[in-house]
């Protein structure tokens, strides 16, 4: 019931937060020189002015920008997030066309590092400056160190080509037409690289504050009271060192949520992966203002949901936190 | 070295330490906290462990349940607990002495729970772990054991959170998770320290009647005289991890022997006049890691003299049932004879 009540009031203060952002996008996007219609000309090779002054009048481009915005507005409100010139499509279809992939690729990506991170930091703070810790320490710092588009290459090479273990693009083998368990497992082939690339960084980063976390937590008072209520070390671990450690990663992994969005854009365009990364990218290289615009709202409110749902984590795990 | 005075024939102790030795290595330095404590205790009696901060008082009663960081501590001499020998027990057995046979009482009860369960959730895992109990089962006895330590609508209560939950209930909680499975020996780590004068009070009233209605021994860790005369059958004077004075209450604050006690008697308020200046020892304990030799009150003693600086006083029996370590008995001792 309470978590009701705090579930509505943060759906409320949403409201503001997903407006401004339409505004922010929007004049943004609008400072930036160039618009699709000198895109198109440009790419047509020669283009009369008239023929240009004709597409702006057909996209809207020469109305005043105040005009412009009344009628962004007015659409988003319909929740119409406008056509794709380029693409000769409606932006809503292209975006939902593409989260899909992109939602299964963050939140594979998102549940590895949290899991895998914790799970590491865990086993290096059990076995304290010994092979085990150092060899995890060793690991994550070289983890973090590592660009994600590099190592996205590396292993395309090494794995895909070299190896060939995994196939080096894509969603699923083109014109396999696999049905069932087949495409399942054919897309998980196709996930592994591509997750691995996004999720390895957070994963170096939960492994070492998970250990800290742990380490600081295992000193705690009540550590010592639950030893001295007779309980096995396994239990003291796993039932309140790790529940009290695991805080400061949920904290961690609200602010990766809001960055995997944008790190899925070099991810996706790496591996050639059709979601709405690799969309951004074309809707940027080609000045699609309308996509852009629409990408860009459809990942706010993303990250809105996402850090919506750490929060409601956060206040279950912690019953410190008044809500 | 011996300093358990002679226990009566007719009845076993329940607890016996006999030259108790606990140091702390780090790469830096050794820290001698405990340098050759003996006491013992009968069921059913309160020793009181009286001493300033870092004179091993705490120390001592972790040893006891063995709760000190094993790699960085070195334990020797005997702890015997109802006849088991803590020091030699294996893991399995050391689990069912903690929390089962003994149990210990910490000091801040904000932090000696943990902050994400609720008080009712740890007081029945210690139960679901020593009593075998099922659930409903634990959560019936939790909910006695509340009623117990006199904590105010005790359902509602047990499914509080530590922070919601003031001091004094929170230290009853506390209290009611170490009675749980009506230990033997109850270890109290300086329970009223972190609690308002009023709630003190009432909480060691209520540790006075529980030990008595359950007949528990008990061994209560304070800095605070006030608190020890209230409390304790025995006092045991700690400075710099060594017992220098031990004997029944009443005669200890009457007719304290050791300089230190003295001293400590000398620096609390106890309706002194209100113009009078409170008298402080002065100086500071010695450094534990670098011990000095003979007597370690020495430094700071009104009465030093120089043997005092070459060797810890021997223990003397002023009466059948008090030690004390000083030279000066001992001369004292003999001049009356």
């Amino acid at each position: 019931m309470r978590l009701a009540r705090y579930l509505g009031y943060r759906l409320l203060l949403a409201v503001p937060v997903i407006l401004g952002i339409i505004v922010l996008n929007f004049f943004l996007i609008h400072a930036a020189p160039g618009d699709a219609a000198s895109v198109l000309a440009g790419e047509s090779g020669a283009a009369t002015p008239e023929y240009m002054a004709l597409l702006r009048h057909k996209f809207g481009l020469d109305q005043p920008l105040s005009t412009q915005f009344a009628v962004y507005l007015l659409n988003m409100a319909h929740l119409d997030l406008g056509y794709s010139f380029r693409n000769d499509s409606p932006v809503l279809e292209l975006i939902l066309d593409r989260l899909g992939p992109t939602l299964l690729l963050m939140l594979t990506a998102f549940v590895v590092a949290v899991l895998l991170g914790s799970l590491l930091g865990v086993l290096a703070a059990s076995g304290r400056n010994g092979w085990r810790d150092n060899l995890i320490s060793l690991a994550s710092l070289v983890a973090y160190a590592t660009p994600g588009f590099w190592l996205g290459l590396m292993m395309i090479v090494v794995f895909a080509i070299n190896l060939a273990w995994l196939p080096t693009s894509g969603l699923d083998t083109v014109g396999a037409d696999n049905e069932g368990w087949d495409e399942v497992i054919d897309i998980a082939r196709h996930l592994v690289m591509p997750a691995t690339a996004l999720s390895l960084f957070y994963l170096a980063l939960y492994a070492r504050v998970m250990r800290a976390s742990m380490l600081e937590q295992t000193g705690m008072d009540y550590v010592t009271t639950a030893r001295a209520k007779g309980q096995t070390e396994r239990r003291i671990i796993f039932g309140h060192v790790l529940r009290n450690a695991l805080l400061t990663v949920v904290t961690m992994a609200g602010v990766q949520a809001g960055n995997l969005i944008g790190g899925s854009i070099v991810v996706e365009t790496v591996f050639g992966w059709p979601g709405i990364g690799t969309l951004a990218f074309n809707a940027l290289q080609s000045r699609d203002l309308n996509l852009l615009l629409g990408i860009f709202f459809v990942s706010a409110c993303l990250v809105v949901v996402v850090n919506l749902i750490v929060d409601l984590v956060y206040v279950t795990l912690d019953p410190r936190i008044e809500i | 070295m011996d300093g358990t005075l002679m226990p009566q024939a007719d009845i076993a102790p329940l607890v016996e330490i006999e030259d108790l030795t606990v140091r702390f290595t780090s790469r830096e330095a050794t820290v001698s906290a405990v340098n050759g404590v003996s006491f013992s205790v009968k069921p059913g009696e309160v020793l009181c462990i009286l001493g300033e901060s870092g004179s091993g008082k705490s120390v001592t009663l972790r040893a006891m349940m063995r709760l000190l960081p094993e790699k960085r501590t070195t334990i020797t001499g005997r702890i015997t607990i109802a006849g088991q020998d803590v020091l030699g027990l294996n893991a399995r057995d050391l689990r069912a002495l903690r929390g089962g046979l003994v149990s210990m009482i910490f000091q801040e009860p904000m932090t000696a729970l943990d902050p994400v369960y609720t008080v009712g959730e740890q007081i029945i895992e210690t139960l679901r772990k020593h009593r075998n109990m099922s659930r409903e089962g634990a959560r019936a006895r939790a909910l006695d054991l509340f009623e117990l330590v006199k904590i105010p609508s005790p359902e509602r209560r047990l499914d509080s959170y530590p922070h919601e939950l003031s001091g004094g209930l929170r230290q009853r909680a506390m209290i009611a998770m170490a009675l749980s499975c009506g230990p033997r020996l109850l270890l109290a780590d300086e329970p009223t320290t972190a609690l308002d004068a009023t709630v003190q009070i009432q909480v060691l009233i209520l540790l006075r009647r529980l030990q008595r209605e359950l007949g528990m021994g008990t061994i209560f860790v304070t800095h605070d005289l006030g608190v020890a005369s209230e409390i304790a059958d025995r006092i045991a004077v700690m400075y710099a991890g060594r017992i220098v004075e031990e004997g029944p209450v009443a005669d200890i604050l009457a007719n304290p022997r050791h300089p230190y006690t003295q001293g400590l008697m000398a620096s609390t308020v106890h309706g002194q006049h209100r113009d009078a200046d409170i008298q402080a020892i002065p100086g500071s304990p010695p450094d534990l890691r670098r011990m000095p030799a003979g007597c370690s009150f020495g430094p700071r003693c009104p009465t030093s003299q120089p043997r005092c600086r070459e060797a810890f006083p021997p223990i003397s029996h002023p009466s059948a049932d008090r030690m004390v370590r000083c030279f000066r008995e001992g001369e004292e001792a003999k001049a009356s004879f």
